[in-house]
């Protein structure tokens, strides 16, 4: 039997103004009917052009350069215009990384549902709509007779994937094609829309390729893995073979660096474990009991008009320690990291850093606080914490000139020294932010709130933007300064298993309250909240099996 | 090793420009042509066959020639020199006025913009007031009141382009206010006041320089109708839309040269203007360079 999808040397290339790149290097794969296939690899492997190529919506610069996509024994690339549009919707479709972005903002759900369900099938208005709303329930989405009528901007990022499913399945594919479906969403989200991904494609026979950089997301979903990196197929197994044995090097080192459970930081960037220790060494010995506290947070609340995004959370943090605020989007993670960065003002609570009250300190005078260089801060995106019109020496010396009054041969010194300490080459210092890549970028972050040698650093999801590889360099560099400078660090993140390997304390929110604290190896390893409980249950894991754990 | 650092970048930048230019040939050529207008400009004593005031009643309302290419007006006086003349008093109104609203209104904006809350509120309600005028109008009410003087003419079309500027900064910077990098700097020391001047502002001058060429076209449109109709600058001195207006009175009985070369004049500095804007936008624009 001939399978459902079979591309045979395909290769993609794209035309820029430095010549043409090649996407696709020749890549071979099939997909038959029903079976759920896994594209994984880290940005710029070519997983996401595969899929374009596939369902040939490339962008204009990009072409198929040679081979061949068969869908059904036919070729896509050859099909016309008309005849690709009918295979839209009714054989493949596809479902994107952004559901928001993806749904026409200006007309309601169940118009965007009656719309695909009319284009490919001759049906009264009325009919499409009871159809729509058929479709809604089988996505599982709670009220769908309300939902029917309400935009997207009305519904949540995981209520407008689902939405997006149902689109996708509206006229019932043979395949789906799910580019990181997920990305972006909260792990109990995440968890609730793969489960219903995975039994409407069940119920449905439909074939699908689910495309994500997590490897737990593709060992619990996927029947098969193949492994892209720089455009060609490096690997192909079923995922408990490939990520307990991975033969090809490539496959290895991401399957270290991706955190699991039980990994530990030098696992991550594949440094060799100190023989004879069984068990996995914490993050750094915690300070002791007598020590002053750096930091004391009593009752911060946040309100925004009548809601608290933050409602009465206290926590306390000796120097050169290291503690997680671990949480959902809307849980108040990132509003409290700002709130003590002083970088906006609480509504109630006191802060006090070192002894001093600094809470009281309007957020709009803190810069001329002396205080201002202790406590500085490592940004999410690190695509959107860079001034695009600064160099890289010009992001790391502005708060140098403003909070130490550094000039000249002196500053310039302090800016080199704190790049070769983030890892950033001395080549790289003249160049702008859409130069450099995403983890150098991440890596000037670093190196900017480290150079005024602060006491206290928040990172705010410092790796979540990050390819895994790039994350274990960054959290491992993050480890060492923190080592090295002692500093104590809040480390604000979605991510439990980063947390757990950075912190040796955490604290999990929820709604703006805290609902668990506790050391991190107690709290990961019995979590005593069900909504801890919960997170920890969403996270997918693979499991790298013990004969990795003797080679690493 | 500094000044290594230095050339690097503005030969990259030179490198962008041709790329730029050479991409997009419509943009060279109405660069070419706003290039050339700013040179007669600022050379036109030097460019003028004949002196554009002195009048010579016996050659008066004739046609292009060899002598006079653009012909000669009611009393004489050679055209080209009186349009050659006037492209230094248009442009000199137009960059002033533009200058001066793109200066004060991304100031204003920006902060706006920044702060949000009641100062946005009540800007903007000020902004909307002053744009339900309608802007001509206004503008000539205003040179009517002020006084028949070029830097009235001058203040009147800043005013009126104000709103403009004020509401496009604003915008720019409210979708920036909230990115990791304008925290950054909050953390790296920097007050509110040069978050916004120092870090906001440079970062929409690529956007604000569309608007400011697009608006060059206009303000010299507008200049020129206010004398047309006889406000602002008064004659004998050459101006266009004074030129337009002058030879208006001819058009009947067939002197077309007086009214087609100063509106030819006009029309083609509009134009080359407004080209000009989408093509400096891919120029300022620090993602296009690689």
């Amino acid at each position: 039997m001939s399978p459902l999808l079979r591309i045979e040397n395909l290769s993609v290339t794209f035309a820029t103004r430095a010549g043409p790149i090649e996407a696709l290097r020749g890549i071979d794969l099939t997909v038959g009917a029903g079976q759920t296939l896994g594209i994984v690899g880290e940005s710029g492997s070519g997983k996401s052009v595969t899929a374009f190529a596939t369902t040939r919506l490339l962008d204009r610069a990009g072409r198929i350069a040679g081979g061949r996509i068969l869908f059904k024994g036919q070729d896509v690339s050859r099909l016309s215009g008309k005849e690709m549009q009918a295979l839209h919707g009714a054989a493949i479709s596809m479902i994107f990384q952004n559901p928001r972005a993806a749904l026409n903002p200006i007309r309601t759900v169940g118009l965007q549902l009656a719309d695909a369900l009319r284009a490919h099938r001759d049906l009264s208005a009325a009919a499409a709509r009871a159809r729509a709303l058929d479709l809604l329930k089988a996505v599982l989405i709670r009220d769908p007779e309300r939902r029917l009528d309400a935009y997207p901007h009305e519904l949540s990022g995981g209520m407008c994937q689902r939405v997006m499913i149902a689109l996708a399945v509206a006229c019932e594919p043979a395949l789906l094609i799910a580019d990181e479906p997920t990305t972006g969403l909260d792990v109990t989200t995440q968890k609730t829309v793969m489960d219903l991904l995975a039994r409407i494609a069940a119920e449905r026979g439909m074939a699908m390729i689910l495309i994500t950089h997590d490897l737990g997301l593709a060992a619990k979903y996927c029947g098969r893995v193949v492994v892209m990196e720089r455009g060609r197929l490096v690997e192909e197994a079923a995922p408990g073979r490939l990520f307990a044995h991975p033969q090809h090097a490539y496959t290895k080192r991401l399957v270290a660096a991706s955190p699991t459970p039980n990994s530990t930081l030098a696992d991550l960037v594949g440094e060799t474990r100190p023989a004879g220790s069984g068990i996995p060494a914490a993050p750094h010995p915690a300070p002791p009991r007598g020590t002053a506290l750096l930091l004391e947070v009593q009752d911060l609340v946040k309100r925004y008009g009548n809601a608290a995004a933050v409602d009465g959370i206290s926590l306390r943090m000796r120097p050169g320690e290291s503690l997680g605020l671990v949480g959902e989007s809307g849980s108040g993670k990132s509003t409290t990291s700002r709130l003590i960065c002083r970088l906006i003002d609480p509504s109630e609570g006191t802060i006090l850093f070192d002894g001093q009250s600094i809470g009281d300190v309007p957020a709009r005078d803190f810069h001329r606080s002396e205080l201002r260089r202790a406590i500085q801060i490592v940004f999410q995106d690190p695509n959107d914490s860079l001034n695009p019109r600064f160099s890289a020496f010009d992001s790391i010396a502005q708060p140098l000139k403003r909070l130490t009054g550094l000039r000249g041969a002196a500053l310039r010194a302090r800016v080199m020294e704190s790049a070769e300490r983030s890892g950033l080459g001395p080549d790289l210092i003249d160049r702008f932010p859409h130069q450099l890549s995403g983890g150098q970028k991440a890596r000037i972050g670093i190196a900017r709130a480290i150079a005024v040698r602060p006491r206290f650093l928040i990172l705010d999801e410092p790796t979540a933007a990050l390819d895994v590889s790039v994350q274990a360099m960054i959290l491992h560099l993050l480890d060492l300064l923190r080592r090295e400078d002692d500093l104590a660090f809040l480390f604000v993140s979605h991510d439990l298993n980063v947390v757990r390997m950075m912190c040796e304390r955490t604290i999990v929110l929820q709604n703006g309250r805290v609902v668990e604290e506790g050391a991190s190896e107690t709290l990961f390893a019995r979590p005593q909240s069900a909504y801890a409980r919960e997170l920890l249950a969403a996270i997918p894991h693979f499991d790298p099996g013990a004969p990795l754990a003797a080679t690493a | 090793m500094r000044t290594l650092a230095v050339t690097a970048p503005s030969r990259a930048m030179l490198g962008h420009l041709a790329w730029v230019l050479r991409r997009n040939p419509l943009t060279a050529l109405a660069s070419a042509g706003a290039l050339a207008l700013c040179l007669v400009a600022l050379f036109s004593p030097w460019l003028t066959p004949y002196d554009p005031i002195a009048s010579d009643v016996p050659i008066a309302l004739q046609p292009p020639s060899a002598a006079h290419w653009a012909g000669t007006d009611q009393l004489g006086r050679d055209l080209l020199s009186r349009i050659i003349a006037a492209t230094r008093l248009d442009l000199a109104i137009a960059l002033s006025a533009v200058g001066l609203s793109f200066v004060v209104g991304a100031v204003i904006g920006s902060f706006c913009g920044y702060a949000g809350g009641k100062l946005d509120r009540a800007v903007g309600r000020l902004v909307d007031v002053l744009m339900a005028f309608p802007l001509f109008v206004l503008a000539m009410a205003m040179v009517a009141a002020l006084g028949n003087r070029v830097e009235n003419i001058v203040v009147a079309t800043a005013i009126i382009n104000l709103p403009f500027y004020i509401r496009f900064a604003r915008a720019e910077v409210n979708i920036r206010r909230d990115l990791g990098w304008v925290e950054a700097a909050r953390a790296g020391g920097e007050s509110h006041a040069s978050v916004v001047l120092r870090y906001l502002l440079p970062n929409i001058l690529p956007a604000m320089a569309v608007q400011i060429s697009l608006n060059l076209g206009w303000a010299i449109l507008n200049a020129a109708g206010l004398s047309f109709i006889g406000l602002g600058v008064r004659p004998p001195t050459p101006e266009w839309g004074i030129l337009v207006a002058e030879g208006a009175r001819f058009i009947t009985t067939g002197k077309w040269w007086l009214v087609a070369f100063p509106g030819l004049a006009l029309m083609l500095s509009v134009l080359c203007f407004n080209l000009m804007g989408d093509g400096l936008r891919d120029i300022l624009d620090p993602r296009q360079r690689t």
